[in-house]
Order: structure tokens, then C-alpha cells, then sequence
């Protein structure tokens, strides 16, 4: 009776237009057992935040492929700070190179997924790495 | 401090932690609603309910603008089904709200089904009632796609709108029991596909069949476009109408009392029932009755019969 459901925000900040990753990855989730928030395009830092808050998830997941990375993704670990909120485990995905990954997790970033990771690899990492908060 | 004492105090991750636990089901979320539950009974709650793909959530995100226009802050329970294999779901109604989502005067929560029939989910009362305590001057629900007979809201809801789209099916729809009513209003949204006229007509026809008395609500048919906005406006008026009603003709109080005696009865059943199982699952009673049973050597009316009688007899200590 008293377990928690994982619960995962998918989200796509920035201008990018494609979400086929970020839906394939909510997919993958929702058959995980996870409940899945997915919260669209065109999602700005704040919006992403406010929104994960009111949902109370666990993990937030970014896709990003516009190469602006290296500022939305921090600014995202910068406001869960701001509301005493970053025991909300953020990762992200897309087109990022390798070279930007250590400045990623030193921001707060806890992993970072390349093209072709499968989705089986992600669904792991989550389960290892995310715990639903007691 | 309490989850409920952090929530009085404006707290907003106190309310999605505790709206977190009431889904999950923990039992010391029953003693945070105990504090909560003097504050609530102020808020007005609006439901939405209606096929998939019929723009619930679109219609829902142009309220919610249309509330905040006239300086209500406003509250959305927005459930999504839960996948009967996995346990998963995607909650994608926030999508269509998400403009909303730094706006300090509106709290968003997608909640699944988890199983639960009637197209809402076994928390969203109490998930509603949160929002009450946290002083949300309007609480719209938007339930799960329904079909046909999916109809708690009504239960739930001070006023119930019925969202339709055009091209669903022929008239014989429209006076089958069921969704169709239960609704203080009714919207044909997508007004500007084939066919639009023709469902509102029809719509109208079944509303004109259907016996009152002087003084009875008379609901109305309205076409909208929620993707371009248009139609919203006349929708909150008929809202505000009906919400005019319901207190000039008491039926509000009424609504309120139901409501009581539906929340009392559901968790009279819950917890009568959580306390047998889980006395017999616990004692190895539940397994000896299944194999009694499947071996006809026992039937399910005795077995339940004597559980209840042994669970209650004098003496018997509750479980914790």
C-alpha cells in the first residue's frame, strides 16, 4: 500500500522543434511503470521547474538538440536551488558533445545521454539512480 | 511543521508532497487531511468531461485564462489513464496548459487513473481538496477521456460540462443514458468542422426531451473553438449562470451534503474493507478461502459471512 510510483517530468526546453526523441523516451518510461509528465515544446527553464514542483516528481529529463544546452540545462539545476529543490534528480539528452559533459554534471547535471544510448540503458540508469523520495 | 501547516502557509511543495501521498495511498496523509479539511468547502469546482481528442484540455487552459482574467486564482486536476499492463501512464494534458506554469495564481497536477474506474482517480477528492485549503477560488477537473458511462464527476462537480465534438455519431447517441446526462452545460468544441451545427442541434433536442419541473436547471448547448479562443467567453458566463442557480435554488447545499455522504461512504468502505483483507491476508485465512472455495468446499457467501463475523466478534483487537 504504501509504495511510491516513480514519477518522471519529460520536458523540452528551448526552440527546437522536434519532440520524437522526448516522446519515444516518455514511452519507454510509461512502460517502465513510471508515470510520465510530459510537458511539450517550447518549454522555458521556469516553466519546466514550476512545473515539476507542482507535479512532485523525482526526475526531471531534459531532450535538447538546438545546441543551447550549455545554458538551459544549468539554468534549470540553478532555479531547483533557488526553491530548495534539488533533491529532484535532473538529466538530459539530445545532440550534445562530449566535450560539454563535464561542465554539464558540474552544474548539476547528474547524467547525460548521447545519440544512439538505448532506451533499455536509460530506463536502467533511472532505476539505479533515481530513488521515488520517501 | 506539518505537511497541512506548511500548505496554510502558502507552502507549494508541502501540497504537491501531500497530493503525492494521498495518490500513493499513505496513511499519514489521512491525519494531515484532518487538519486541512476545516479549510476547505470554499473553492467552486468545475468538471470537464468528455471523449478523448475532444479538447478537454485545451478548453480547460482557456478557462483557466479566462479565471485568471477576472482575478481568480484557479486550481487543475487533469487525469490521464494508467496503462492496465504496466502500471505506467503519460500525463500529457499539461501540454496544452503549460503557459500557466509561472503563473503564482494557478497550481497544475496531472494525476492517473491507477485503475480506478468512472474517470477519475480514487485521490482526486482529496487532490481537490487540497487545492480548497490552499485557497484556489476555482478548481476545474478534467477527467479521463470517457466513453459513455464514466460519470463520478457528477458526484464530484458543482457544475458538470460535457465536452462533444462533431462527427462522434448519429442522433441515437445523444438520447442514450449515460455522459450525456449528466451535464449543466454542454459544449460542442472544433465548432468549425462539418457537422458542428448538426450535434449542437441535436444536442438540443435531447435537452428539450428531457422532463423538469419550473425551477430546474435548463441546460444549454454552446459551440466553441478552444484552439483559437473563441466561445470562451459566453462558456464562463453559462458557468457563472449555472453557479447562480445552485445557490438561489439551494441546490448548492444539497450538492454539498451528497458530497459529504459519498466521502464518508467511500471511506467507510475503504477502510471496513482494508481492515478484513488485510486481517485475513495477514493470518493465512485468504488462502485457506481460495482453495475452499475453488475445491466447492466452501462458498464465497459463507466465507465472507464468517470473516466478518470472526473480524468483528467481541474482543477482536483492530489492526494498527
Amino acid at each position: 500500500m504504501t509504495e511510491r510510483t516513480l514519477r518522471i517530468l519529460v520536458g523540452k526546453p528551448g526552440l527546437d522543434g522536434h519532440d520524437r526523441g522526448a516522446k519515444i523516451i516518455a514511452r519507454a518510461f510509461r512502460d517502465a511503470g513510471f508515470e510520465v509528465i510530459y510537458t511539450g515544446l517550447h518549454q522555458t527553464p521556469e516553466q519546466i521547474v514550476s512545473a515539476s514542483i507542482q507535479e512532485d516528481v523525482d526526475a526531471v529529463g531534459l531532450s535538447i538538440l538546438s545546441g543551447a544546452h550549455n545554458s538551459l540545462l544549468p539554468r534549470v539545476c540553478e532555479l531547483f536551488r533557488e526553491k530548495s529543490a534539488d533533491d529532484i534528480v535532473v538529466f538530459g539528452g539530445g545532440v550534445i558533445p562530449e566535450d560539454d559533459i563535464p561542465g554539464l554534471k558540474a552544474a548539476g547535471i547528474s547524467e547525460v545521454f548521447t545519440p544512439g544510448t538505448s532506451t533499455e540503458d536509460i530506463v536502467k540508469w533511472v532505476r539505479e539512480n533515481v530513488t521515488p523520495r520517501a | 511543521m506539518s505537511l497541512a501547516g506548511r500548505i496554510l502557509e502558502g507552502d507549494l511543495r508541502a501540497a504537491a508532497r501531500l497530493m503525492r501521498d494521498l495518490d500513493d495511498g499513505f496513511r499519514s496523509a489521512a491525519d494531515e487531511m484532518k487538519q486541512l479539511f476545516p479549510r476547505t468547502g470554499r473553492a467552486f469546482i468545475l468538471g470537464i468531461t468528455g471523449p478523448p481528442g475532444a479538447g478537454k484540455s485545451t478548453l480547460v487552459d482557456q478557462l483557466t485564462a479566462a479565471y485568471r482574467r477576472r482575478g481568480n486564482t484557479v486550481g487543475v486536476v487533469a487525469i490521464d489513464p494508467t496503462s492496465p499492463f504496466t502500471g505506467g501512464a503519460i500525463l500529457g494534458d499539461r501540454i496544452r496548459m503549460n503557459r500557466h506554469a509561472d503563473d503564482a495564481g494557478v497550481f497544475i497536477r496531472s494525476l492517473a487513473t491507477r485503475g480506478h474506474m468512472g474517470g477519475l482517480s480514487r485521490s482526486t477528492g482529496d487532490v481537490v481538496n487540497v487545492m480548497d485549503a490552499m485557497g484556489m477560488d476555482v478548481v476545474i477537473i478534467e477527467t479521463v477521456g470517457v466513453g459513455q458511462d464514466e460519470i463520478d464527476i457528477v458526484r464530484m462537480a458543482h457544475t458538470t460540462v460535457v465536452v462533444s465534438v462533431p462527427g462522434l455519431g448519429d442522433d441515437i447517441q445523444a438520447i442514450k443514458a449515460g455522459v450525456l446526462e449528466i451535464g449543466d452545460l454542454f459544449i460542442v468544441n472544433k465548432a468549425d468542422r462539418d457537422g458542428a451545427e448538426r450535434t449542437a442541434r441535436e444536442l438540443a433536442a435531447m435537452l428539450e426531451m428531457k422532463q423538469t419541473k419550473p425551477g430546474d436547471w435548463q441546460p444549454k448547448v454552446l459551440m466553441t473553438e478552444a484552439s483559437r479562443n473563441c466561445g470562451i467567453e459566453e462558456m464562463v458566463e453559462e458557468i457563472g449562470n449555472h453557479r447562480r442557480h445552485l445557490v438561489e435554488s439551494g441546490a448548492l447545499e444539497r450538492i454539498c451534503e451528497e458530497r459529504s455522504v459519498r466521502h464518508f461512504m467511500d471511506l467507510l468502505k475503504e477502510r471496513l474493507f482494508a481492515e478484513v483483507y488485510g486481517h485475513i491476508r495477514v493470518n493465512g485465512r485468504f488462502r485457506e478461502i481460495v482453495e475452499e472455495m475453488t475445491s466447492r468446499r466452501t462458498d464465497p457467501y459463507s466465507a465472507v459471512e464468517r470473516v466478518i463475523a470472526e473480524r468483528f466478534a467481541a474482543g477482536a483487537t483492530p489492526l494498527s
